[in-house]
């Protein structure tokens, strides 16, 4: 009923116009930002932008694994796809690491390990969708999480994302920690997700 | 000039601590907009414009758009719903919770939410409705309303959150720092996503072409409180559509750099259906409720322009009016520049009560000019002064300005008023017995009356260049 209400009133009102405007024909690289773009080997931009937002880049499991040793963070998940190469030498490390998520234990967690289906450069962001990334808690209640990213899966520009989307009914840019500046407009990282956003790519 | 309008009542007895707090909140966005932007775009006004016309594109063929959004959605096997006033839209969602057996729930922040004032709502129907958003969050602990709308606590500072925390149980001492409060709020908060049944989201745009809604958020919220939960419902304004997934690299851009000066918001969630077989965390049912509620109204009037808007509150934090006023003083959820348009056209039958909003403003044209959509909003400001004229509703303003009226249609009037206002530069017209005289000069002084001088400035010119 609402609907056909709705319809008919949009209906009435659209079609009183005397023009219509035309859709804008437009280049996408009006959207490019120039100062992030600067560079031409992606994974150099990615790694410039995703700082700039506080995230981490790394390069190696040894460094992953430094890095969550002398922060204290030894108890994780890690996508059972990713154990053999980046979560079994993280137990030989002498980290706890699960392959599954108990979410009655969601606080037990201090990293997760999944993959990312891409990146994009332009923003330093994280691509994560529901077909390659193998939980979503996973990726959200540990205090850290590390997206495993090939070098293959960067888009240079946010354009260039948008065009090559997929069709997983569930997507999420991830852009740098979880945050907020509600309190008095100070930066506060780790709201309610990952207060340090690794990027791991080998 | 000697009546009192609402929005001038509120702002005389604002306290100073939150005029404080919103002015410093307010000229902080505007600075950190302007630099982000800047620095991005050697011409940031041409992605404005384009913003501009493809919302005006889409607003213009909104009954096709909408449908296709529908149909995309539909093929999805998302549910969805049209809600043409506010009481549609709350028994709609009641209904979809209780169809569900749902009692308690999170929901994200959500400006049609705020408009058909959901919350309060479902709380009487028996339903625990938690807002997951800091700053929300502490809004609804205090039972208090946002102020702006991208930073809904911009009026409060540090020791009000702390005190408020104690009070409520959510910290068992005092503690102002604000990663001590923000810690607090995460503890507290993810056992609430834990034990919801279901998460409710607005969304910043859909899109047409493959029912993707975009939601975004920075403190990750809005994908906490779905990531648990087998029932996900969007409340979606019929504005929100754009035509496809491309023309996001418009206005992502734009939503972050206006909002709080990020080039991208943290989280950006592309929706369209519940979650993949594989998938074990994400809804298993999900309902779209497309909210009218005016909407339709304000297409068809001359002010049709304002559906253009993002909700950034990139002209609330410039306007100067605002900024000495705080939100509230807007009596909606919409303060500042948009809501001073939006208000008296969204509802609609009590225009005559939100009349005086588009008279807070002095016109400068600073809302437009950041305005990520370009949205004329002094025009529009001043074409609902005219419906508000044309309607007859009484104007505090009316009567005093008779006399100026009559002054600037006759030039010989005027050029006499001129002369003797400078000798009210040596009349001590503070101290008049006049109360209501009295109460403007309290909180204005004026500069000396330079009454006439441009006048002979224009004249010497013109015989200057009538000789050359």
């Amino acid at each position: 009923m609402s609907r056909a209400a709705i319809l008919r009133k949009i209906e009435s009102a659209t079609s009183a116009l005397q023009s219509k405007a035309a859709r804008p024909d437009y280049d996408a690289a009006i959207t490019h930002s120039a100062s992030k773009l600067t560079g031409t080997d992606l994974l150099e931009v990615f790694s410039r932008n995703l700082q700039a937002v506080n995230g981490r880049i790394m390069r190696s499991v040894a460094e992953l694994a430094d890095f969550l040793t002398s922060n204290n963070l030894r108890h994780g998940y890690c996508d059972p796809a990713l154990y053999e190469h980046i979560g079994a030498p993280l137990a030989a490390a002498g980290l706890t690491v699960e392959t599954a998520y108990d979410r009655s234990r969601y606080d037990d967690y201090q990293f997760g390990i999944t993959r990312a289906s891409g990146a994009i450069a332009e923003s330093g962001t994280l691509i994560l969708d529901d077909v390659h990334t193998s939980r979503r808690l996973a990726a959200l209640s540990p205090w850290v999480h590390v997206a495993v990213l090939d070098k293959a899966g960067i888009h240079r520009t946010i354009a260039d994302a948008l065009t090559a989307m997929g069709d997983s009914p569930n997507i999420i840019w991830v852009t740098g920690p979880s945050k907020t500046a509600d309190v008095e407009g100070i930066l506060i990282e780790g709201v309610h997700g990952p207060g340090e956003q690794i990027a791991l790519v080998l | 000039m000697f009546g009192t309008q609402l929005i001038d009542e509120y702002a005389r007895h604002i306290p100073d601590e939150k005029q404080a707090s919103v002015l410093n909140g307010a000229s902080a966005g505007t600075e950190k907009r302007y630099q982000v932007l800047h620095k991005d775009y050697a011409d940031p006004d041409a992605l404005r414009r384009l913003a501009g016309s493809i919302k005006d594109h889409t607003l213009h063929h909104l009954g096709d758009y909408l449908t296709q959004a529908e149909q995309a959605l539909t093929a999805r096997g998302v549910q969805v719903h049209f809600a043409e006033t506010d009481a549609d839209a709350r028994q709609t969602i009641l209904g979809i919770l209780r169809d569900h057996q749902v009692t308690r729930l999170t929901k994200s922040k959500s400006m049609a939410a705020e408009e058909i004032h959901l919350n309060p709502f479902l709380i009487e129907n028996g339903v625990e409705c938690l807002e997951s958003d800091l700053g929300e969050f502490i809004i609804q602990l205090d039972n208090d309303i946002p102020s702006h709308i991208v930073k809904p606590i911009i009026h409060k500072n540090r020791r009000e959150i702390a005190n408020t925390f104690l009070r409520e149980g959510v910290a068992a001492d005092y503690n102002d720092d604000p990663q001590t409060i923000t810690r607090r709020a995460r503890v507290f908060l993810r056992k609430k996503y834990m034990d919801a049944q279901a998460c409710i989201t607005g969304a910043n745009f859909l899109c047409a072409d493959s029912g993707r809604m975009v939601v975004v958020t920075n403190e990750g919220n809005s994908r906490f409180g779905m990531a648990p939960v087998p029932l996900h419902i969007a409340l979606i304004g019929i504005e929100k559509i754009i035509p496809c997934e491309q023309d996001l690299a418009v206005f992502l851009n734009l939503l972050g750099r206006s909002a709080t000066g990020q080039q991208l918001t943290v989280y950006t969630e592309f929706i369209n259906g519940t979650r993949s077989a594989n998938q074990p965390d994400g809804p298993e049912h999900m309902h779209v409720v497309f909210l009218d509620n005016g909407r339709s109204n304000v297409l068809a009037s001359n002010c049709r322009e304002i559906l253009r808007c993002i909700r950034c509150g990139a002209c609330q934090n410039v306007c100067p009016i605002y900024r000495q006023a705080s939100g509230h003083a807007y009596r909606s959820p919409y303060g500042g520049p948009i809501g001073a348009v939006l208000s008296p056209l969204l509802f609609g039958e009590r225009f005559p009560e939100f009349a005086d909003l588009p008279k807070a403003s002095t016109l400068c044209g600073a809302c437009n000019e950041v305005c990520p959509v370009n949205i004329p909003i002094p025009d529009l400001l001043l074409r609902l002064r005219d419906k508000a004229k044309r309607a007859s509703i009484h104007s505090p303003a009316a009567i005093p300005m008779a006399p100026f009226a009559t002054l600037a249609t006759m030039p010989s009037l005027w050029r006499g008023a001129m002369t003797l206002s400078k000798a009210m530069n040596h009349l001590p017209i503070q101290v008049t017995p006049i109360k209501p005289v009295q109460n403007w000069f309290g909180q204005r002084t004026l500069p000396p009356s330079k009454g006439g001088d441009f006048r002979k400035w224009m004249k010497a010119r013109r015989r200057a260049q009538q000789k050359s």
